[in-house]
């Protein structure tokens, strides 16, 4: 009897990371493989991990806000806005007329600069190197908002407890309404870059299927939900920061395949821009900052706050024990829980496949590791 | 009969060359030649931290309140003073900034009462050593000196 060498064995066990350029960040894979074909994935996490919720509990209630920014990166004003909105919300006040209007403009902006990221670099993975300098260039203009308004591009600390620190500077609404005017044409020089493209097509379409009851069961959200063909959205259903003065259309898909996804997300910038056009136009006078005490000491509980973070569901659970510090925060990251539909979505695919999948998922691995 | 002839004459593809062509003109160019070329940099940029003084008098504007040290969230700013005989007032003796750990959130400016304390646009404070990011008084109030680029 002939000894068993590598030949026989079918199954192959692959590392894909912890260095490899897809995931855009630090995060492993292990893939086992039959040829091409996917048997199985296990995500690997933890890489990045900073331990940004035991260090809430080390810092006063202001003192946190810039940390939250450093989860998801590249939407670093969502978080701020949820984290706030949950010690409002502990504290029992709300933030004044005009800062939730001008708290609304910047989340979507920068919902817009998210997605532009995602974009791009989800067409750079799959092989599309032009998209990711043009989605580049259109972020920039956000980017420049973000630091004209705040004094920062990337982690903005923009949003303070109780309302926002800066007033609007001189050629806000100018600039932002140049923006958008400019912003919805480029959105279809990508369609016509990516959407009708034989190769973009044949990489997505029917890739990394997840059904609406898949969906609901790994708790999935966001983007991802919703090309599943399920209206759901935090910004409709429940209502914060004011989203229910604006009208806007929730973008569903229909298969919950990679290319609904990248369709859903298009679409979604649209209906950001229609948002931050409605906004601009009426943004009320008055103070931006509410009455909030030097130092905030919230009365013993908890609140949970969520709200539509630019990947998902994004939730911050603050617990008070009446001291100035947070007894405990917890942070519900959107890009971790989708994550952990990978394998559901690679199994039985082809290993190019998974490139894509976790391109379409959107995950920052500094919110998933926190 | 027509989807064939969109596959054959890969229309699609020339679509989407249609849009890369568009934007060969050098009028599009958006890169910017940094070190010869200065960027635009927001009037409220958090960059390098500056100790103001006053002007006419070159004295500190700082009243040594402690209050940017307890705003802090890394706990980096440090200050140092020793109460005046004559005046019964604190003054400022030491101040040191640590911008290794620094995140530039701008806590601190907000909590300045006197607008002593403040984040500048200056933005190149690369160091080579570890010690040279731990700012004192004398270098917060010059501000960085950066070696200019010639081009």
């Amino acid at each position: 009897m002939a000894e068993a060498t590598f030949l026989d064995s079918t199954e192959l066990v692959l590392n894909m990371g912890p260095q490899h350029p897809s995931p855009h960040g630090v995060r492993r894979v292990i893939l086992k493989l039959d040829g091409e074909k996917v048997l199985g994935a296990d995500c690997v996490i933890g890489y990045l991990h900073r331990g940004v919720e035991k260090i809430g509990e080390n810092r006063t209630y202001q003192q946190f806000t810039p940390y939250v920014d450093r989860m998801d990166y590249v939407a670093a004003v969502s978080n701020g806005l949820g984290y706030c909105l949950a010690v409002e919300k502990l504290l029992n006040i709300e933030a004044p007329p005009r800062a939730q209007a001008v708290r609304v403009i910047l989340t979507e902006l920068n919902r817009i600069a998210s997605h532009l990221v995602w974009l791009g670099t989800h067409a750079l993975d799959i092989g599309a190197l032009t998209p990711v300098f043009y989605c580049f260039r259109e972020r920039e203009e956000v980017l420049t908002v973000f630091e004209n308004y705040c004094g920062a591009r990337l982690t903005t600390h923009a949003f303070r407890i109780g309302g926002l620190q800066y007033e609007l500077y001189d050629g806000f609404e100018e600039q932002v309404k140049a923006f958008c005017d400019m912003f919805l044409a480029k959105v279809d020089e990508y369609e016509e870059l990516l959407t009708g493209n034989r190769i973009w097509i044949g990489r997505l379409k029917g890739v990394g299927i997840l059904t609406a009851e898949e969906c609901k069961a790994y708790g999935v959200t966001g983007p991802l939900l919703r090309a599943a063909g399920v209206k759901w959205d935090i910004r409709k259903a429940q209502p914060y920061s004011g989203y229910d003065q604006y009208e806007f259309d929730i973008p569903t898909g229909e298969n919950g395949d990679t290319f609904d996804r990248y369709k859903v997300r298009l679409e979604e910038m649209r209906q950001s821009v229609r948002i931050i056009r409605q906004a601009v136009d009426r943004i009320p006078e008055g103070p931006i900052m509410g009455k909030v005490p030097k130092v905030i000491k919230p009365p013993v509980g908890e609140a949970y706050v969520s709200i539509e973070a630019p990947k998902g569901e994004l939730g911050y659970f603050v617990v008070s024990d009446g001291s100035p510090q947070p007894y405990r925060v917890r942070v519900r990251p959107p890009s971790f829980i989708n994550l952990q539909a990978v394998d559901k979505m690679v199994r039985g695919g082809l290993v190019a496949d998974v490139v894509a999948v976790i391109g379409t998922i959107d995950i920052v691995l500094g919110e998933v590791d926190r | 009969m027509r989807k064939f002839f969109r596959t054959v004459f890969l229309v699609d593809l020339l679509k989407g060359l249609r849009v890369t062509f568009r934007y060969q003109h050098p009028k599009h160019i958006c890169t910017e030649q940094y070190p010869a070329q200065r960027p635009r940099i927001g009037e409220r940029y958090r960059g390098a931290p500056r100790l103001n003084t006053n002007p006419e008098t070159g004295e500190t504007l700082c009243i040594a309140c402690n209050l940017c040290a307890l705003a802090c969230p890394e706990n980096l700013i440090v200050v140092g003073s020793e109460r005046n005989e004559q005046t019964r007032r604190k003054e400022l003796t030491t101040f040191t900034y640590d911008t290794s750990r620094c995140m530039f959130c701008g806590l601190c400016e907000d909590a300045c009462p006197v607008d002593a304390l403040e984040l500048t646009q200056d933005f190149e404070i690369a160091t080579y050593s570890r010690e040279g990011q731990i700012w004192d008084r004398q270098m917060l109030e010059e501000g960085p000196k950066p070696t200019p680029y010639e081009c």
